[in-house]
């Protein structure tokens, strides 16, 4: 009989088939680098110019990746999935909430490094709803928030900083709705052999 | 997991996520390139119904650092735009993220990724309307 973390895989519903598609990264860097030997063609100053730019960002992106893979390492090393689906997944309660909260505000650089350690996460049973509170509550820029005080005033970014966590809950509610009814996994270190 | 085991699950999810961030940055840099940040205001009508909407689905198509739309927002404002449209932008700008989306799909799932993507942008126009009828409660209008 299958197990409910298995069933939630074969269904589309979870993350990890779509996780291993092999083909996807690099079907997806070939369409890219597609788009770039076009707008070569039609004007390579422009090409050039999105290069050299991709650079600069890629060198600031560079300590945040690293610093991921490093976190993902040491989760799979250390961090067994009963512990975090006690404190990330659906029984969580509260204390869930709260540390995907404070964990999306604290996480630094661009979202998308962030989602393959979220997927991890949510095959060691993090609760959906959570990896939607992380990513949403991403939007909450602690570096910046003098940058935005400077712009718009501190009660303009104190009330849309308010309204960005509230709402990063209901994000993760409606995530979690969508994605289908959730279902507690089974801890991997309990799986039979 | 012991290390050999937790090494090479971390390598593998290396090799399936890097091409991918290297697509995004490539896309992300073509964007930047391609669209100067005077376009933005050129898109606002004065609406009040129409320009939040029309912030968010910049802010959703628009890519790079948080700083840049908090940047081009504070312009937008001195150039008459409403704080409506400039919130439901800058919020759109780092909770939505079209560019990034087929590799969100990828890794996290479709529904989650579209589930999220579209609360994303019906979220910033809700919160840019809360927070003008909130700052205008408090006396703290811009």
């Amino acid at each position: 009989m299958k197990q409910k973390g298995e069933m939630k895989k074969e269904n589309g519903n979870g993350n990890q088939n779509k996780k291993y598609n092999s083909r996807f990264p690099l079907i997806f860097l070939g369409i890219v680098a597609g788009i770039y030997c076009i707008v070569a063609i039609l004007d390579i100053t422009v090409a050039i110019q999105a290069l050299n730019a991709f650079f600069d960002v890629l060198r600031q992106i560079i300590p945040v990746l690293v610093l991921v893979f490093v976190l993902m390492f040491l989760v799979n090393l250390f961090i067994k999935p009963k512990a975090i689906a006690k404190h990330l997944g659906s029984k969580s309660g509260r204390t869930g909430w709260i540390i995907a909260i404070i964990a999306g505000i604290i996480a630094t650089g661009p979202v998308y490094v962030w989602y393959s350690m979220l997927a991890d996460f949510r095959e060691k049973g993090m609760r959906t709803a959570l990896a939607g509170v992380f990513l949403y509550t991403r939007s909450v820029k602690l570096p910046f928030i003098p940058v935005m005080i400077y712009y718009f005033g501190g009660l303009y970014t104190a009330v849309l900083t308010t309204y960005l966590i509230v709402f990063s809950v209901l994000t993760g509610i409606v995530c979690e709705v969508a994605e289908g009814k959730e279902e507690t996994p089974v801890p991997k270190d309990k799986h039979p052999e | 997991m012991d290390i050999r085991a937790s090494a090479e699950k971390t390598y593998t999810s290396m090799v399936q996520v890097i091409p991918q961030i290297l697509g995004i940055l490539l896309l992300v840099s073509l964007l930047l390139t391609i669209i100067p940040p005077e376009w933005y205001g050129m898109v606002f009508t004065g609406h009040p119904l129409v320009d939040p909407v029309a912030g968010a689905a910049i802010g959703s198509i628009a890519a790079g650092n948080p700083v840049t739309s908090y940047v081009i927002g504070g312009e937008l404002l001195n150039t008459g735009i409403s704080i409506t449209a400039v919130t439901a932008f800058i919020v759109a700008w780092v909770t939505v993220g079209v560019i990034q989306l087929p590799m969100e799909m990828n890794i996290l799932g479709k529904r989650f990724a579209i589930a999220r993507n579209l609360c994303g942008f019906i979220f910033a126009i809700l919160i840019a309307i809360l927070t003008e009828v909130t700052l205008s409660l408090l006396g703290g209008i811009l």
